[in-house]
């Protein structure tokens, strides 16, 4: 041992340096935010919560094409769908099991009328299984909710599709 | 009737005694997960009622009410008598330490011995619980907390004598009214430091927790259980460590001392002063948490035998051919 490393640990020169340091950290600013009461930003392709838009006079966009019940790798979403008397082809049934459901974003991406999407929010964790099994009706009122950010956000970013 | 009422006297006294420790014990709890926390630049718990103090009671709460588990191998008895003993044996020790002259449960002229004695006892909730869970992790955890312990306790033990060197009395208020005119933190200076290293590993504390090291044996002899017993495993620990940040003040900041006798000091209450040496060490303890990397087990046995046994020694005849030389011995209780 030479010298120099004997006097650092017969004077403990480090051990107080460390605790100098630590008591100063401590005033430091925080690296972390503080999570319930205030958010991360979050980026507008963010895949969250699904939903389902309509349109600005109240129509629902699906058109029933079931490209993203065919599109979905985990086959999580079941689409049942008639004839209406219009002529307009519309869901009778729109399922998805967010149990199932892996977050990719195919059906968004697979969309041609921006009916389904995934929207920012992440916090629906629920008590039992059964409210994670979405229906039509939950997802149309998920895009009621959301519908001012979830414009938002496909307009943000359609410069990049 | 006579014995009736001294019976009800004394479960008073001990009332008042336990639940103060074990408010304070959620109290350390919380302040050693906050301490941790904003080293680290975290936050640590802030929700559960002012600054998060009541995160303890909550979590407490939790544990209360989760279901515990008895692994279906497992020695039943033994394996519900560890938790207990753990957590009574770091109450019981609480029974003389002085938080001041006459702030005492039981004065007994043996206190360090008692003190000393119990703590040894500690190691036996952990052997009980790290083997009666019948499952490898727990008893390797078991076993290394044992040797660990026991190894650590011989220099703990060799540190206390040389108080007691310079004290000449067993008692725990004398330990601290010979410190009347000078703490024994200042000629005991390095005794100091290796009691203080000793009492990290001795109460399994971080960079010596081994015995819990979740990288190689998940959460060492805890690892079984659930729920309550967790949670009264997990008190003890923390009452333990109280209990040597206490032994620490007692033997060498002058317990419930003023650190100097003059004006401003000497009104503050004793009580204060012991509490305020006691979160002084413990907050020690919880910095050391955040800033220092895990010992190797080879590297905990070399420092326990081969560096602080022989230095404490070396010490101790040191301190006692002072005493000696200076004709300084104290005299009278021998």
């Amino acid at each position: 041992m030479n010298l120099n490393r004997f006097l650092k640990t017969i004077f403990l020169t480090e051990f107080f340096l460390a605790i100098t340091k630590a008591i100063r950290e401590i005033f430091r600013p925080k690296k972390t935010i503080n999570y319930p009461f205030e958010k991360g930003q979050i980026s507008p392709r963010y895949r969250g919560e699904h939903a389902l838009r309509r349109y600005p006079n109240g129509e629902e966009r699906c058109i029933a094409c079931k490209l993203c019940e065919a599109v979905c790798p985990a086959q999580a979403i079941t689409i049942e769908s008639e004839e209406r008397k219009d002529g307009s082809r519309k869901t009778t049934r729109y399922d998805i099991d967010m149990l199932k459901c892996i977050y990719c974003g195919l059906c968004q991406e697979s969309c041609p009328v921006d009916a389904i999407v995934q929207g920012p929010n992440f916090e629906f964790a629920t008590e039992t299984r059964e409210e994670l099994y979405y229906n039509k009706e939950k997802l149309l009122d998920n895009g009621d909710r959301w519908e001012s950010v979830l414009a938002k956000n496909l307009k943000t970013d359609k410069i990049y599709k | 009737m006579e014995y009736l009422n001294i019976l009800i006297n004394e479960i008073y006294k001990i009332i008042f005694l336990v639940i103060p420790i074990l408010v304070s014990v959620a109290m350390i709890v919380w302040l050693d997960r906050r301490v941790w926390g904003l080293v680290q630049k975290r936050r640590g718990p802030n929700v559960v009622g002012p600054f998060g103090l009541f995160q303890t009671l909550a979590d407490a709460l939790k544990y209360i009410f989760k279901e515990i588990i008895i692994p279906a191998s497992a020695n039943k008895t033994i394996f519900i008598l560890a938790p207990i003993i753990t957590m009574t044996l770091a109450l019981v020790a609480w029974a003389v330490i002085p938080l001041s002259e006459t702030l005492v449960l039981s004065n007994i002229n043996v206190g360090i011995l008692y003190l000393f004695a119990i703590s040894s006892l500690g190691v036996y909730g952990i052997i009980m619980g790290g083997w009666a869970s019948n499952s490898k992790y727990p008893f390797l955890g078991a076993i290394r907390s044992a040797a660990q312990m026991v190894s650590y306790e011989v220099s703990i033990g060799i540190i206390i004598i040389n108080v007691l060197l310079c004290v000449g009395s067993l008692n725990l208020n004398d330990i601290v009214l010979a410190q009347k005119n000078l703490w024994y933190v200042i000629p005991l200076f390095p005794m100091f430091v290796v009691f203080f290293i000793s009492a990290l590993a001795e109460t399994n504390r971080p960079p010596f927790d081994l015995p819990e090291a979740e990288a190689e044996l998940v959460a060492g002899y805890q690892t079984e259980y659930s729920g309550m017993m967790y949670a009264m495993f997990w008190l003890g620990e923390y009452a333990n460590i109280l209990l040597m940040c206490a032994m620490g003040s007692i033997l060498f900041l002058g317990g419930w001392l003023p650190p100097l006798d003059i004006y401003p000091f000497n009104v503050v209450p004793a009580p204060f002063w012991m509490i305020f040496k006691i979160l002084f060490l413990f907050f020690l303890f919880a910095i050391i948490k955040a800033i220092v990397p895990r010992y190797r087990y080879d590297q905990l046995m070399r420092l326990g035998w081969k560096v602080f046994l022989p230095f404490s020694l070396i010490y101790v005849v040191l301190t006692a051919s002072f005493l000696l030389y200076f004709d300084k011995l104290p005299k009278g209780s021998f």
